[in-house]
């Protein structure tokens, strides 16, 4: 009787070599295959994710020089709309403080005229004064003189006299 | 011939012997004693009776150099693609890395899920070495499935049983573990006294068992049925003379051999899957926290 016409048939192994020869197979691929397969795989997997991975960094990395780029050039621009904003300012400022430098130069140029004027006038007008009195009283004088008929070199009554006629005329109050 | 007794004609023809059951092992180095108790034709003497085989005759037997060169075949297969890898695939690489990829990827981490790695070579390797096993039976050289033995079936269903266990103890510890596979949560106490025997039953008896016969059974009937109706087939059509009826039948069995063998190439790689699914899910089943 074979071991296949058993009374379990076939489901007995043969021989008990079957059995030892499939466990000691097994675990000798099941040895290879984790020390050397596996490993080479998996840094295949790992070396692959990092080439992938790497390119998306270098990816990112000129995205973000790009955005540097951009971002500096946009300042610059800023920078120049600033610098051209300030130079419109100061040049405004110097306008304005050149137009108040004028003013004030022609204010008081204005004025020193004017002073100057009114200092010449008062001055002509005093010794237009002065020479009038003098002037009246001797043309009073002598007209005085003729119509009376009589000298009067007697200058202290004369310029009493004079005097007293201004007096009258100043007396006259202004119109 | 009478017409009637068409099963007589069979047996009246010329029978062929077809000598020993195709699905013992023949040693490769016979011994005196084992070539004399298994003659080419004829009966074996009477004092075969308490023959017992030398260990030669166990030992180097076609089906285990069989095994054996699987093994070597799968090796050679692993380490020739896994050569040089590169991070863009050749042609050579692109196939180990779709087979490694499926069981890396389509079986451990799919089924395991957490800490799959540990148990990717467990799943590489057995997946493998029963497939080119199983391709052995519809390849020339061999033609014959290792599995259909089924002392290797028993090999690899009690090493998945080991590590299934053992990484199920490792993390629990013996007490809680048992506990966990015998006793679900949610349960009735007086259901216990049903359900602790059957999930101990399901659990650690009958996964072994049914994991080797249903890839030993697969085999076994697929190389079977492909063995009757090749050799009926044959022998009808060639060794039943002037019977136009049995050689029809003959020819017609030989062209459904060749649907069966197709089937069986489908088999041999749905069960070299299920068994590594089943292996993947039993690891998962024993780490997995709940149930």
């Amino acid at each position: 009787m074979t071991p296949l016409e058993g009374p379990l048939g076939p489901l007995l192994p043969e021989h008990i070599s079957e059995f030892v020869v499939g466990i000691i197979l097994f675990v000798i691929i099941y040895l290879v295959v984790r020390k050397v397969v596996v490993p080479r795989f998996e840094t295949m997997y790992a070396d692959r994710t990092a080439a992938i991975s790497g390119g998306m960094e270098k990816a990112e990395q000129a995205q973000a020089e790009a955005q540097a780029a951009l971002a500096a050039y946009k300042q610059k621009m800023a920078g120049a709309d600033d610098e051209a904003a300030q130079i419109r300012e100061a040049a405004k400022a110097t306008g304005a403080q050149i137009q108040a430098e004028m003013r004030t130069e022609a204010e008081q140029e204005a004025s020193r005229i004017v002073t100057t004027a009114r200092a010449q006038v008062d001055a002509e007008r005093s010794h237009a004064v002065e020479a009038l009195r003098k002037d009246v009283g001797t043309m009073a004088t002598v007209l005085a003189g003729k119509i009376l008929g009589e000298s009067l070199d007697d200058d202290a009554r004369v310029a009493r006299t004079v005097d007293g006629f201004i007096a009258t005329l100043e007396d006259v109050p202004a119109r | 011939m009478a017409p009637g007794s068409v099963g007589l004609a069979l047996l009246e023809g010329e029978v062929p012997t077809f000598g020993v059951s195709v699905f013992e092992s023949t040693p490769l180095f016979p011994s005196a004693g084992w070539t004399a108790c298994h003659p080419a034709s004829g009966e074996a003497p009477a004092s075969c009776a308490t023959f017992q085989p030398a260990w030669t005759d166990i030992w180097f037997t076609n089906h285990i150099c069989q095994a054996v060169i699987a093994a070597a075949v799968v090796l050679l297969f692993w380490l020739i693609v896994s050569r040089r890898l590169k991070v863009v695939p050749s042609k050579r690489q692109y196939v180990g890395e779709f087979l490694y990829n499926m069981l890396r990827n389509g079986v451990a981490r799919d089924v395991i899920g957490t800490n799959y790695q540990k148990y990717v070579p467990w799943l590489v390797a057995l997946f493998t070495f029963i497939v080119v096993n199983n391709f052995f039976g519809e390849f020339f050289l061999f033609m014959f499935p290792t599995f259909s033995k089924v002392g290797f079936a028993w090999a690899l269903a009690i090493l998945s049983w080991v590590l299934y266990n053992a990484v199920g103890i490792k993390k629990y510890g013996f007490g809680k573990y048992l506990k966990k596979m015998t006793m679900p949560p949610g349960v009735p106490w007086p259901l216990y006294i049903l359900i602790i025997p059957l999930e101990f039953l399901s659990n650690f008896i009958t996964r072994p068992i049914t994991l080797a016969l249903r890839l030993f059974a697969n085999l076994f009937s697929g190389h079977l049925l492909i063995m009757i109706f090749v050799a009926g087939g044959t022998w009808l059509l060639t060794y039943t003379k002037h019977n136009l009826v049995y050689n029809l039948a003959g020819g017609l069995s030989v062209l459904i051999s060749f649907a069966i063998f197709a089937l069986e190439l489908l088999v041999a790689f749905l069960q070299a899957y299920i068994f590594t699914v089943l292996t993947a899910q039993y690891v998962s089943s024993a780490l997995s926290e709940e149930h």
